[in-house]
């Protein structure tokens, strides 16, 4: 019997990520005494910094191994940056709030870890069980992160919530994974595509079956319209540094796997997909940002807004060119910076049982707090896509690849939309600064390390916008060999 | 081949045989007096009061979960034991590292007291 | 000849195996007892294990009962002895139109699936799954690709029941 190689190396980072998640789970309960648990954050901090320490040493190098199911190329070493980094932001923010708002315990930060090593596992695996598990690793720990807040009633909502129809979600998917299987027998990504191939199953029912069961699976995860009805509740209910996570990173792990699967295993079926995700697309933008409008929560708001840029990403995957991969790439880490900035922000304007998540709560507070609201600007602004910020680029690219591929009336929906976006973005930023009060907002404890992230993420935000090029053409370089 | 399923069929049928044989046997053998109390449901005990719906306390879900979870780890023991002979050390450290990491799990469950009936 | 009686025998166990589960699974759904539909399922879950073993398959008929007849069924009857059952029963089963939606949904998907698969013979390849020895000790087959070629998953899996262990301790164990 042949025994299999084993290549530790490769998944290193994963490695590392999983360690210290372990680390953090017994250190917590060795010294569960302590009541600041923020020094179990810190030692996340070390391990995701030495996990994506790790990556970068592995950039230039495409590798596969475990039996070809997982590989390391420039693809699986863009996102794997880019989780890093969420995690990282998201790990900086929640040490200040877990302790504020009670949910201060060891656990939460290995779930976090485990949370990115699922997400890790999604964009490397070429196997599809290997990005199942990754999303289920990922999701189970999310759900669990969502209901921390036992005693809040919105919070336990929303953690059943996205559990049920998460598992749903994760059954339509998997009946997607068995029906290729039947179809081909194999579950490797590039066997499948070949199999696919020399077969010409092209009009195979079972196969068009399974891209309609994916496209809803994935479509939950990244909150495309119509798999959207649970984000506003979710986002909502959940812890805000959670909610961020979730926005940036559970988005960008779709993303991710959506992107691998369609494009390296079923390449063939590029123009049956495309008029569904072009349909799916345009209704994401369009209810994203139209819904949008009349939300009175911050947080809502803000999870419309989510639903809409998966929208503008959703335009780049029609578009399907070189510039657009690399710009979906360029979108998920630019979204991360702004997105979980704009969620830092909401943290920093709460207090111990006063979230002032209400939009109306941001009256006034521009003098108040100046550079609190500087930053929330910049991100909205950024998230509205105004230059010379991240959140610009990402769209021009997006746009341009849907109108380099003759997408014309998907770029003017989409541009239309991000008109319509201004609206609501500007709006929170006209009641900061010309508002007066409604009611005086006192008292709120800035974080040391909230600050740290948020001074981050608008270096991040105009860093992409400032010198995109750096990042595009790591991007580029990335989706080498992917299609 | 299915065959060798053949006694287990000849050992259910004999059971459900053996036991209808008994109910039915002393039904038509034994003799019976009809009274009000005999044909209740419970020959001893107090009638239930009230409702038999109750709602169980939350703890009897924690140890439902684990239970569950250290069933499906069992479950993979199963091939892992039928192959060990041909694979040796190797198998013997793949296993390692799984169940190495799932006594993780067991320390953190037993440290956080998830164990006890308080 | 003996080999005629073994398939006839065979089939008529399959028969009579689907039916039963297929009836136990109409119950499953129609009882308004939820400790009724737990036993049904119960019943439902052997059923489809027998189907396993004509299918070769000791390995899943074994998982069938040891994790869900066994472990699974155990945990859906504590949930719904958590649950405060008597407000359900009161209310009993009512139309509404997101059900009339999700059953023609329902239909929609099932209907497709069928047709997928009936209307076309699968063109997969064929895997190794079928040789005398393979039919006979499925066990060793699914543990040497296990820990074989499917080791790096298996290991991951440690990660996700971990995972789920924490989600359990951590929702519902008393806090200090």
């Amino acid at each position: 019997m042949k025994l299999p190689e084993i290549d530790l190396c490769l998944i290193a980072p994963e490695i590392i990520v999983a360690a210290f998640g372990f680390f953090v789970l017994l250190v917590d309960v060795f010294f569960s005494k302590r009541e600041n648990k923020a020094y179990l954050g810190w030692i996340s901090l070390v391990g995701i910094f030495f996990a994506g320490a790790l990556a970068v040493t592995q950039a230039g190098s495409v590798k596969s191994g475990f039996e070809g199911m997982f590989i390391s190329d420039g693809y699986a070493l863009f996102f794997r940056i880019t989780f890093l980094i969420i995690a990282f932001l998201t790990v900086l923010i929640s040490m200040g709030y877990t302790q504020r708002e009670g949910i201060a315990f060891g656990e939460y930060y290995a779930l976090i870890l485990f949370a990115t090593l699922g997400m890790m596992l999604m964009a490397a695996g070429t196997h599809l069980v290997i990005i199942f598990l990754g999303l289920e690793t990922m999701s189970i720990s999310i759900y669990i992160l969502a209901g921390m807040m036992r005693e809040d009633k919105r919070s336990v909502e929303a953690a059943l919530k996205y559990f049920l129809l998460g598992a749903f979600a994760t059954g339509f998917l998997l009946y997607g994974i068995a029906l290729i299987y039947g179809a081909t027998g194999s579950l490797y990504l590039k066997d499948v595509a070949s199999y696919i191939a020399s077969k010409n199953l092209l009009r195979n029912p079972m196969l068009l079956m399974s891209l309609v069961f994916l496209t809803i699976g994935f479509g939950f995860k990244i909150a495309s319209v119509p798999f959207h009805m649970w984000t506003p509740d979710v986002y909502e209910g959940a812890p805000t540094s959670i909610t961020a996570f979730m926005a940036t990173g559970v988005k960008a792990a779709g993303f991710s796997a959506l992107v691998r699967v369609f494009f390296s295993a079923l390449p063939g079926f590029r123009p049956d997909w495309t008029s569904i995700m072009w349909l799916i697309a345009v209704a994401t933008m369009t209810v994203g940002n139209i819904v949008a409008i009349s939300q009175s929560n911050i947080k809502r708001m803000l999870a419309y807004s989510s639903i809409a840029h998966a929208g503008y990403i959703l335009v780049a995957f029609v578009a399907g060119n070189d510039l657009g991969v690399s710009g979906i790439l360029f979108y998920l880490m630019a979204y991360a910076f702004m997105n979980i900035g704009a969620f830092t922000c909401v943290i920093l304007l709460g207090k111990k049982g006063e979230e002032n998540t209400l939009i109306r709560d941001y009256a006034g507070i521009g003098f108040k707090y100046p550079l609190l609201s500087a930053a929330m600007t910049i991100f909205l602004l950024s998230m509205a896509g105004i230059p010379p910020l991240g959140g610009f680029m990402a769209k021009f690219y997006v746009f341009s690849a849907a109108v380099k591929e003759k997408f014309y009336w998907l770029a003017i929906l989409g541009v239309l939309n991000s008109a319509v976006s201004v609206y609501y973005y500007l709006r929170v930023t006209v009641l900061m600064y010309f508002r007066e009060p409604e009611r005086e907002i006192t008292g709120l404890q800035f974080s040391p390390a909230a600050v740290a992230a948020l001074v981050l993420a608008v270096i991040g935000t105009l860093y992409m916008g400032i010198f995109p090029s750096n990042v595009l053409s790591f991007a580029q370089k990335s989706i080498a060999g992917l299609m | 081949m299915l065959i060798e399923y053949l006694a287990i069929l000849i050992y259910i049928a004999i059971a459900i045989g053996f036991a209808l044989f008994a109910v039915v046997a002393s039904h038509l053998l034994g003799q019976r007096k009809r009274t009000a109390l005999k044909e209740a449901p419970y020959e001893c005990g107090m009638t239930t009061v009230g409702s038999s719906f109750r709602r169980i306390p939350i703890k009897y879900y924690i140890i439902a979960m684990l239970f569950l979870l250290f069933d499906i780890e069992v479950v993979f023991l199963y091939p892992w034991a039928v192959v060990f002979k041909q694979m040796k050390s190797f198998a013997f450290i793949s296993m390692a590292v799984f169940i190495g990491i799932l006594l993780i799990a067991y320390i953190y469950i037993w440290k956080k007291g998830a164990l006890e009936w308080e | 000849m003996a080999e005629n009686i073994g398939t006839l025998f065979q089939w008529l166990i399959f028969l009579g195996v689907a039916f039963i589960s297929i009836l136990a699974s109409l119950l499953l759904v129609t009882r308004k007892n939820p400790i009724h539909s737990a036993l049904f399922l119960v019943l439902n879950f052997l059923c489809v294990a027998v189907l396993y073993i004509l299918l070769y398959s000791q390995f899943i008929a074994i998982i069938q009962v040891v994790v869900y007849a066994g472990a699974i069924v155990m945990l859906i009857v504590f949930v719904i002895m958590l649950l405060d059952l008597e407000v359900e029963l009161r209310s009993g089963l009512k139309f509404s139109y997101t059900k009339l939606i999700g059953g023609f949904l329902a239909l929609f998907f099932f209907l497709g699936i069928f047709y997928a698969v009936v209307a076309k013979s699968p063109t997969g390849k064929i895997g190794s799954s079928y040789t005398s020895e393979n039919i006979t000790n499925n066990v060793k087959a699914v543990g040497e690709v296990l820990f074989t070629q499917y080791l790096f998953p298996f290991e991951i899996v440690s990660i996700l029941l971990v995972v789920a262990m924490v989600g359990a301790v951590i929702l519902s164990k008393k806090r200090a």
